[in-house]
């Protein structure tokens, strides 16, 4: 038997073609309701120059087999829902189910951002509150929940710092100062915001470095962006002086929230110094990835930005939350019909789920990313030997002996039936293994995965090809990136499919 | 806590094994000064049966039972059950970005799909992964036609929707863009002569939308030659994508910026959407966004993967096409699904619908004395009617109805007083079409 005969297998789905390879004419997979109005002449009524017969190349489907075709293709993903997905700084904990009935009911799914704000009260006291409860657990005044994710949170508080210096100081200064350590969105998202930007080096515990930082900072600088935790997953000590230091030239420091699952009901970046920061709330917030989006970067700021915040500001008049659209000072409008709404129900879910007790969520992330850390210790190189909090940051010096590379290692653990940490990030780790278990992980399951580890660092030893290999159990084995890129098949055509299929 | 998956003595355990003396002690990173003392104030712990009992109520709160007229750039459309069960499956819904290809095959497929059916759909040669949402899709369209072309001027229709308009200029206010508005004539079309002389040889883009914000449907092929012929991209925005089942697709665009919303997204209040970009193949390089491509294993086995991430964040940094990560994955899985579901008849049934509602609703409106069309171009679903008192007031008037009436673009557009924009889609019935007309007519009898 070859992979190439349909035919049910250990793997059913093995040979599960494109959606277009099903295609039939005269089949669908849903049928409207009748007419209820009088029929019209599409092309007399549009005009011959607008008229359109009918999408070419559409599949002509029905629906068992759009059910089928897309839950063989659910078959061929991980999944938190699975298994330990220890992606380090992106925070891929339990969704909870209930955030997801709840974003659906009607009068919360149902409703248009355009009608009236009478028959949407419901829409803004949900606003309203996770607003507040944003505020209290970073301890800042107040923010706005319409960035659609982290990188357009990272461009709203740029942009809120750039029009805070115009207005208070006559011009919005030069550049952004970036740690080596950083997501590569900050770099991107300080472009876009109008700066240039410059990389400052980490001292050698990986921390902010302080006496490079009062060398570099001038009349120049208009923010620093910090993660805090940052990407080696260690709080930035200097974190306060560092803010002091920015304010004395007038500056102000920018946190990237992507780490908050490191912080949230221990500390407060509100008391530490930060004066804008954004949140990630498909990471902290428990809102799903679903395979890469969508998420929402709500921005959360100190008082001195209330007044540039983008339009529509949430405020309360009369004591009832209402959005205001006439702000002199705003930024502007980031996103069109305010924001990412059905994302911002469930991660109030979330947060209504764990109340004060969100502090023991964090505990038991940074419990288990420690625990992890223990058990590796000494079986991959640890390069930085601060404590760690949520995530624990391994290089593969020790394996690279052997030719064996953190990406090779990561292959291998999908063999074991885990998703891969994060790999090659942070920069100012070569060849980084970044490990985020986070507080869904049990015990057992963060056993499974050190014992995991270990056995592939063994094997690195003794059989190192086969780690170089890995994975040996998924559907595909290591695919062609390289010709992928040079010669990009972006979408399925008609004609290619018939040359392969002869 | 029910989400939290380990015994007080798991936690005693794992503390020991550790070495650790008490939790706090793994914090013993944060100076002291900024450790929290105290529980934050927050409401809850909830149960599950709490926290469904208070969104119920906020849901209670809002427009349930009203019929409403709205589009604007939101569109209520039938979904599928199935849509939405399939999007439920852990596998989709619980997964990451799929970098690790070999074990995210489902959802690098389903994005390969997802990008044919948009080029399909639009009349593009390739589309990306998808973007936060039409608005912020546009603007990256500007930002992409600026790298196209070394140019930094743009001639935008004042028809493109105003938010749209408004998120264009917070992106390229300090990015040192030249931004010029051409208005529309009375057939609600873009004043093609001034569009012409606002062209010149440093405009990067000329952008409009059809179906515009007027309802009205923009000769796209003139457009695209007085954009090349100064060497300027023309980018289409559409912000009613089931419009494309009826509507010859913007071909001669050079980009596409389209919101998704109508082919299967609930209005949700605002988001989540997913918008997406498509254009020609030999732009791709500087497009932003993630893009699946198709290659084979080891073994010469079909397969995914995400490619030329050159052009992204997470490589080139500073030096990126766009800042995006996180994009609207899911979002894009169920409008891939639902075009599936719909295909080629399904979709061309349902625009159809949507024409007959509209010339239905349209022509009951202008039974109505005083009650005109405000423009006299070609339409898909929505149109404007000049009414002969204030759409505030009527619409005031319609609440009382239960109908949430039309929008009033006056407040959008000042030289638009007494406009209002309607939208009919297949959802409209026949009989709330008629109340509503009667309940406008009832409006306007009434005395000043």
């Amino acid at each position: 038997m070859t992979d190439r005969i349909k035919k049910v297998g250990r793997h059913i789905s093995q040979n599960e073609g494109l959606i277009f390879e099903e295609s039939a004419p005269g089949k669908r997979g849903v049928e409207l309701p009748p007419l209820d109005v009088p029929a019209v002449d599409v092309r007399a009524e549009l005009g011959a120059e607008h008229f359109r017969e009918s999408v070419k190349n559409f599949p002509e489907v029905s629906e068992i087999e759009v059910i089928r075709h897309f839950t063989r293709l659910s078959t061929w993903n991980y999944a938190i829902d699975l298994g330990m997905y220890p992606l380090g700084s992106c925070t891929m904990k339990y969704n909870p189910r209930v955030n997801e009935t709840v974003a659906r009911l009607d009068g919360i799914a149902t409703e248009h951002p355009y009608q009236p704000q009478e028959v949407s009260r419901g829409c803004l006291k949900i606003q309203q509150l996770l607003l507040d409860c944003l505020a209290e657990i970073t301890g800042m005044d107040t923010g706005t929940l319409e960035p659609a994710a982290g990188a357009q949170g990272e461009l709203t508080g740029l942009l809120l710092i750039r029009a805070y210096l115009a207005d208070t100081q006559g011009r919005p200064r030069k550049k952004v100062l970036i740690p080596d350590s950083a997501h590569g969105t900050n770099p991107a998202t300080a472009v876009i915001a109008g700066y240039s930007v410059e990389n400052v080096p980490s001292d050698e515990r990986g921390q902010i470095d302080i006496s490079r930082l009062k060398e570099i900072v001038n009349d120049d600088v208009a923010a620093m962006m910090v993660t805090n935790p940052s990407t080696l997953g260690v709080f930035e000590q200097n974190i306060a002086q560092a803010a002091e230091i920015l304010h004395s030239h007038g500056a102000l420091l920018y946190m990237d929230g992507a780490n908050m699952n490191a912080l949230a009901g221990v500390a407060r970046p509100g008391d530490f110094g930060v004066d804008v920061m954004h949140l990630n709330l498909h990471k902290t917030f428990s809102t799903p990835h679903g395979g890469g989006g969508p998420g929402a970067g709500p921005v959360m700021v100190k008082k001195i930005l209330e007044p540039y915040l983008p339009v529509p500001v949430l405020t309360l008049k009369n004591g009832r939350p209402t959005l205001e659209n006439h702000r002199p000072k705003s930024v502007g409008r980031m996103r069109a019909f305010g924001g990412n709404f059905g994302v911002l129900v469930r991660a109030l879910a979330y947060t209504l789920a764990y109340g004060p007790g969100i502090r023991q969520a964090t505990e038991d992330a940074v419990l288990n990313a420690n625990y992890i850390r223990k058990n590796l210790e000494g079986v991959y190189d640890l390069p930085y030997k601060s404590p760690s909090m949520h995530e624990v940051v391994f290089s593969d010096a020790r394996q690279k002996k052997n030719g064996v590379n953190t990406m090779d290692i990561a292959k291998r653990l999908i063999d074991y039936g885990f998703h891969p940490y994060t790999t090659a990030f942070p920069l100012i780790v070569p060849g980084a293994l970044m490990i985020e278990p986070t507080e869904s992980e049990s015990k057992q399951e963060c056993d499974f995965f050190i014992d995991a580890m270990r056995s592939i660092a063994e094997e690195a030893a003794s059989n190192p090809e086969l780690v170089k290999t890995a994975p040996h159990s998924t559907r595909v084995s290591r695919l062609d990136d390289v010709t992928a890129a040079r010669k990009p098949v972006l979408r399925w055509k008609p004609k290619s499919f018939l040359e392969t299929s002869r | 806590m029910r989400y939290l998956p380990k015994s007080p003595a798991e936690r005693r355990e794992m503390l020991d094994a550790i070495g650790a003396k008490s939790i706090d002690t793994l914090f013993d990173s944060i100076p002291e000064q900024f450790r929290l003392k105290a529980p934050l104030n927050l409401p809850g712990p909830m149960s599950e049966y709490e926290i469904i009992e208070y969104f119920r109520a906020r849901a209670a709160e809002n427009s349930c039972g009203y019929t409403s007229f709205l589009g604007a750039g939101v569109y209520n459309h039938l979904r599928s059950v199935v849509t939405d069960s399939l999007i439920q499956r852990g596998e989709f819904l619980t997964s990451y970005t799929p970098y690790q290809a070999e074990m995210s095959q489902g959802t690098l497929q389903a994005i390969f799909e997802f990008q044919t059916l948009m080029c399909d759909l639009t009349g593009m040669e390739v589309a990306n992964a998808s973007m936060w949402d039409g608005s912020t899709a546009a603007t990256e369209a500007v930002l992409m036609a600026a790298r196209l072309t070394g140019r930094n001027r743009v001639v935008v229709a004042r028809s493109l929707h105003p938010e749209y308009r408004q998120v264009l200029e917070t992106y390229t206010r300090n990015l040192g863009f030249q931004i010029e508005e051409v208005g529309f004539v009375p057939s609600g079309q873009i004043d093609a002569t001034r569009l012409d002389s606002a062209i010149d040889n440093k405009t990067a883009a000329v952008v409009v939308q059809s179906p515009n914000f007027l309802g009205v449907l923009e000769q796209i092929p003139d457009l695209a030659e007085l954009a090349h012929d100064k060497g300027a991209l023309l980018i289409t925005a559409i912000t009613e994508a089931v419009s494309l089942g009826a509507v010859h697709p913007p071909a001669s665009a050079d980009i596409v910026a389209m919101e998704t919303q109508s082919l299967g997204l609930a209005p949700s209040y605002g988001g989540p959407y997913a918008g997406v970009i498509a254009a020609r193949d030999k732009f791709v390089r500087q497009m932003p966004g993630r893009l699946a491509g198709e290659t084979v294993d080891t073994k010469g086995r079909r397969g995914y993967v995400l490619t030329l991430a050159t052009r992204e964040q997470h490589i080139r940094r500073e030096r990126a096409t766009s800042n995006i990560c996180t994009n609207q994955a899911l979002c894009a899985l169920a409008v891939t699904i639902h075009l599936c579901l719909f295909g080629k008849e399904g979709l061309k049934e349902l625009a159809a619908q949507n024409i007959a509602k509209a010339r239905f609703a349209l022509t009951e409106l202008e039974k109505i004395p005083g009650v005109r069309r405000a423009f006299s171009g070609s339409f898909f679903n929505e149109f404007v009617v000049e009414l002969p008192r204030s759409v505030k007031m009527v619409n005031a008037e319609l609440l009382k109805e239960k109908i949430i009436g039309p929008l009033a673009i006056g407040s959008f557009y000042p030289d638009l007083t007494k406009r209002a924009l309607f939208c009919i889609t297949e959802t409209t019935t026949r009989a709330e079409i008629e109340r509503m007309a009667a309940a406008v007519r009832q409006i306007l009898s009434k005395p000043v």
